[in-house]
């Protein structure tokens, strides 16, 4: 009994302790390196972020570089799958243009009454800054949904900005560094962005999944919920102005949660714009 | 002399492809999640990452490892250091195993596997968890931790070739 304690002390010794013939440090040195870079993370010691800033320069560009070849290979992909559905999608988009071209000129007469009624109770959000960027890198990660930007503090970009792919909310700015940054994805789990449900001005919270749909949350449950409505930011918290759209509803009847497809397609991201909106009276 | 020095050449990328090979997984993290399968993605470093520490650490490095996983949480933006913790768990794990191994054999290598990255991934989201407040989800875990553990065994095999290729003239 005794030999064998000592057998295993001896053995975890060796793993632990010794240095191997070619190593520089030993284990257990390294685990309390770690250990140790993790407790001045929690305490948000300023020295940590300052080398987070200079890791992230550095891997961010040699990530963006090593991607390059697997990025071809799914660009290839695309293209050929989008190459076999191109006539069915041919045929799709007509009726929606057709569809679209009549929304237009009731959205275009609904735009300028909305300006008219914001100008009579005397607010206004306007955009302050907006700028392009290019998405560094997109990693389908199933524990984080990020993207890195090629636009750091350099380039004014801030903290909470909005993060959009056309006309569509994707994400918000969760860190700067002085020349990348890294926005957090509508899809991500931890991603939670007030919004309006409409049809019925219905708010809620939108909650990301880790996958590509997003889930309703803190909704009072006696408000029914039609399927296809369309959700927009809602504009609580003066984070993002009110009515971007990000996607529409689909209602289950098996399922309690009704989950949201995105405008956006979030693997299919190149460019995307980011603002920050500040509200101002007149 | 040109013969002498491109054998050379390629003896050293041999002996270094594993850490070649660490360095690109973390930049790249590759693990074919853009196939957008449910639940379906594997950890390729932590495959290697004891693979190689069991097999011949001397291809890694443990400061290497360290650093590979500082890469790895800038990447995936995770808090610096937490990486690098879960890869050198896997490290000792692996030495121990080859401290008490007379007879090593693939599958129980295999097995002793996924007991060192069930601790390892515990240790890892216990972390994210209760220090962190990141939200993690946990079909997701599972379905890694039971596709790295399915992998590793074809790796290992594959890894097992390559072993025999490479370093044979200079274990012989």
């Amino acid at each position: 009994m005794a030999t064998s304690r000592d057998d295993f002390i001896i053995a975890i010794r060796s793993a632990f302790l010794k240095k191997g013939s070619k190593q520089r440090f030993s284990l257990i040195g390294l685990i309390f390196s770690s250990v140790f870079l993790i407790i001045l993370n929690t305490i948000n010691f300023p020295l940590i972020n300052y080398l987070k800033v200079a890791l992230n320069e550095v891997v961010y560009r040699s990530s963006f570089i090593v991607s390059i070849p697997e990025q071809k290979i799914q660009d290839l992909s695309n293209i050929l799958t989008n190459h076999f559905v191109l006539y069915s999608k041919f045929e799709s988009t007509k009726k929606e243009l057709a569809q679209y071209k009549i929304n237009k000129l009731e959205t275009d007469f609904i735009i300028s009454e909305n300006q008219r009624l914001k100008l009579m109770v005397e607010e206004y959000i306007f955009n302050t800054d907006e700028l392009f960027a290019k998405v560094l890198i997109d990693k389908k990660s199933p524990f984080l949904r990020s993207i890195i930007l090629n636009r750091g503090s350099k380039d004014n970009v801030v903290l909470g900005m909005a993060v959009l792919d056309g006309g569509y909310l994707i994400g918000k700015i969760i860190e700067v560094n002085y020349s990348t940054s890294r926005a957090l994805l509508v899809s991500d789990l931890n991603s939670k962005i007030p919004v309006s449900i409409e049809p019925g001005n219905v708010q809620s919270i939108l909650s990301g999944t880790g996958k590509d749909k997003g889930i309703i949350e803190f909704m009072h449950k006696k408000k029914k919920i039609e399927d296809q409505s369309i959700i927009y930011s809602s504009g609580s918290g003066g984070i993002f102005k009110a009515g971007i759209p990000i996607g529409t509803i689909t209602t289950n009847d098996n399922d309690s949660e009704e989950s949201v497809n995105f405008f956006s397609d979030l693997s299919q991201l190149t460019f995307v714009k980011l603002i920050s909106f500040k509200k101002e009276k007149n | 002399m040109t013969t002498k020095l491109t054998t050379s050449l390629l003896n050293k990328i041999l002996v270094n492809a594993p850490l070649l090979l660490l360095f690109i997984s973390v930049f790249n993290e590759f693990d074919f999640n853009y196939l957008n399968y449910k639940y379906f993605s594997f950890n390729f470093p932590f495959i290697l990452i004891f693979y190689w520490s069991l097999k011949r650490i001397e291809s890694l490095g443990y400061g290497y490892i360290f650093i590979a996983g500082l890469f790895n949480d800038a990447v995936i933006g995770f808090p610096i250091g937490l990486s690098s913790l879960t890869y050198l768990i896997i490290c000792g794990f692996a030495a121990y195993l080859k401290n008490i191994t007379l007879r090593p054999s693939l599958i129980k290598d295999w097995i002793y596997f996924l007991f060192t990255i069930l601790v390892a991934n515990s240790i890892n989201y216990f972390l994210l968890v209760s220090f962190f407040s990141i939200e993690v989800n946990y079909y997701e875990i599972s379905g890694n931790i039971l596709f790295t553990f399915l992998f590793y065994y074809i790796f290992g095999y594959l890894f097992d070739i390559y072993q025999r290729l490479a370093f044979k003239r200079k274990n012989d």
